[in-house]
């Protein structure tokens, strides 16, 4: 899709799909999104820059019903928890069919969201999300 | 009694609501003659220093209280702690007690909130265009985890609004002073499921405020009531849901959470532990977060926290009363004086000059506080 990503340097969108950009500590192993210069759980630094699995499962999920302050894009939507094989659990939007009750351990996998207009270009502000694996939702 | 002992010398309250008009200082200077008055400051030399807890207030806002009240030249210092600043506050003024620099010091906490989902600074201009800062989600997310680990149910959740708005009936300085049914609670629009209006509080206005002094020889006596612990603490890395509010966390489910870190704080300085407590106002921002708060403080162990609700531990005659105030879900949230307002609470508890609202015999008494940040604090009084 074309638009503007909310921030540079959070997601990438390949033939593959979309993955998230992360770091893995070079000392304690852990992995982190997003990318920072040091690892946020150990202190050390200069971790390795990797791309996430593209693929988790859901951990927890709700929905927003008003928009929160400084957002302007569609109400309601999915929010929640997505956890990924790396051991790491990340906040993300839910792309989810309001007619269907997501299960906490569903397959999911990462998509693109847009979540309002650029106010610069006008074009598309693009974030990223997670949607059923086996769901058609998404774009 | 020893000399490095704190006592709480006077208390003062302004109500928490809405109030058109008035301004935060205005609550402040209310809560804070309160106080003072109480505490037989009758001279504004005697305030060695102020501490005003407040998030929202803006520069200089414990200046302005005591521009309307005793200028003095005396130190003012605003602390900011998010849902602790009173208890920060409180914690600062404890140690310049304790460590002899003054013998009387002020403590305020005021807030003057919008209504409404609160809007944070903590969050990057980015995060709020995706989506990423809505606070009831936050919430929801918690609450959901704790229903799989905790075996509850949204019925649970509406069980503890019932309580505590039943609580706040006695409570003149409260905002809601209605009971509510647990159908009434789940009839109430869903905001972020499984959490309904009536299981979040309201951000609102309201002032508290606390005169602590050093221990004399004739503060022995059983009137008087003594801080035992102030302890604040932040997080550990690692929980997504934790109130650091990371966009990612560990897959682990056992990273001690920042109320634990100051519930273990507290219980180390007052030398007491959760069996020693008598009542307990808790952080009740929705209505999953008090039963978190069940088991982060250690009042039942791990994934027990519904029993305490459902056998009536925590209800106003249980073993362990839980938010007689009415709580947050009652009171209402103004941010940097909640924390003093359970304070507030909890000494008139302990003194017996709670009213309709009166825990017989109460003699050890814990308030807790955490939000965003993260922000923690756990305070222990006893008579």
């Amino acid at each position: 899709m074309s638009g503007v990503a909310v921030r540079a340097g959070l997601f990438e969108q390949t033939d593959a799909g979309v993955t998230l950009l992360g770091d893995r500590c070079r000392t304690c192993d852990a992995h982190q999104f997003p990318r920072a210069g040091i690892c946020t759980l150990c202190g050390a630094p200069d971790p390795v820059p990797v791309q996430l699995a593209a693929t988790g499962t859901l951990w927890a999920w709700t929905w927003v019903t008003a928009p929160p302050p400084g957002y302007d894009g569609p109400v309601p939507y999915g929010f929640g928890v997505v956890e990924l094989p790396e051991g790491l659990r990340v906040i993300t939007r839910l792309v989810l069919d309001p007619d269907v009750a997501p299960t906490v351990g569903q397959p999911m996998r990462a998509v693109l969201d847009t979540v309002g207009t650029d106010p610069e270009s006008g074009h598309d502000l693009v974030s990223w999300a997670f949607s059923p694996l086996d769901a058609s939702v998404g774009l | 009694m020893t000399t490095s002992e704190v006592v709480v010398a006077g208390v003062g309250i302004h109500p928490f609501g809405r109030f058109g008009d008035r301004t935060a200082t205005d609550l402040g200077v209310v809560a804070a003659r309160a106080a003072l008055a109480e505490a037989g400051v009758t001279a504004r030399e005697q305030i060695g220093i102020t501490f005003c807890g407040t998030a929202y207030g803006g520069v200089a806002s414990g200046h302005r209280v005591m521009s309307a009240l005793a200028r003095s030249g005396g130190p003012i210092v605003d602390v900011e702690a998010g849902c602790a600043s009173g208890a920060a506050a409180l914690m600062l003024a404890a140690s310049a007690i304790r460590s002899g620099q003054h013998e009387t010091v002020l403590v305020l906490g005021l807030e003057k909130m919008p209504a409404g989902v609160i809007r944070s600074s903590f969050f990057a201009p980015w995060q709020e265009q995706a989506g990423l800062t809505p606070a009831p989600a936050y919430f929801a997310l918690r609450a959901q985890r704790l229903m799989a680990t905790a075996q509850l149910t949204t019925r649970d959740l509406a069980t503890v609004v019932v309580k505590n708005r039943a609580n706040g009936v006695a409570n003149p300085d409260a905002m809601f002073r209605t009971a509510v049914t647990v159908d009434e609670v789940l009839a109430s629009r869903l905001i972020c499921p499984p959490l309904h209006l009536f299981m979040l509080c309201s951000p609102n206005a309201g002032a508290a405020a606390v005169v602590l002094r050093r221990a004399r020889p004739d503060d022995a006596g059983a009137g008087s009531v003594r801080l035992r612990a102030a302890a604040l603490r932040s997080h550990l890395p690692g929980d997504v849901l934790g109130e650091a509010t990371p966009l990612s966390g560990l897959a682990v489910d056992d990273i001690p959470a920042a109320s634990t870190l100051a519930a273990t704080a507290a219980y180390e300085e007052a030398g007491l532990g959760p069996d020693d407590l008598d009542l307990v106002e808790c952080q009740d921002t929705d209505a999953a977060r008090e039963l978190l708060a069940y088991e982060e403080l250690g009042l039942c162990g791990p994934g027990e926290c519904g029993r305490l609700l459902r056998d009536g531990t925590t209800a106003p005659n249980g073993a362990l009363p839980v938010n007689v105030s009415g709580g947050l879900l009652s009171k209402g949230e103004p941010l940097g004086a909640s924390a003093l307002g359970q304070v507030v609470e909890l000494v008139r508890q302990l003194r017996g000059e709670a009213g309709a609202r009166q825990v017989d015999g109460a003699r050890v008494a814990l308030a807790h506080t955490v939000g965003r940040g993260a922000n923690a604090s756990v305070t222990i009084l006893t008579r």
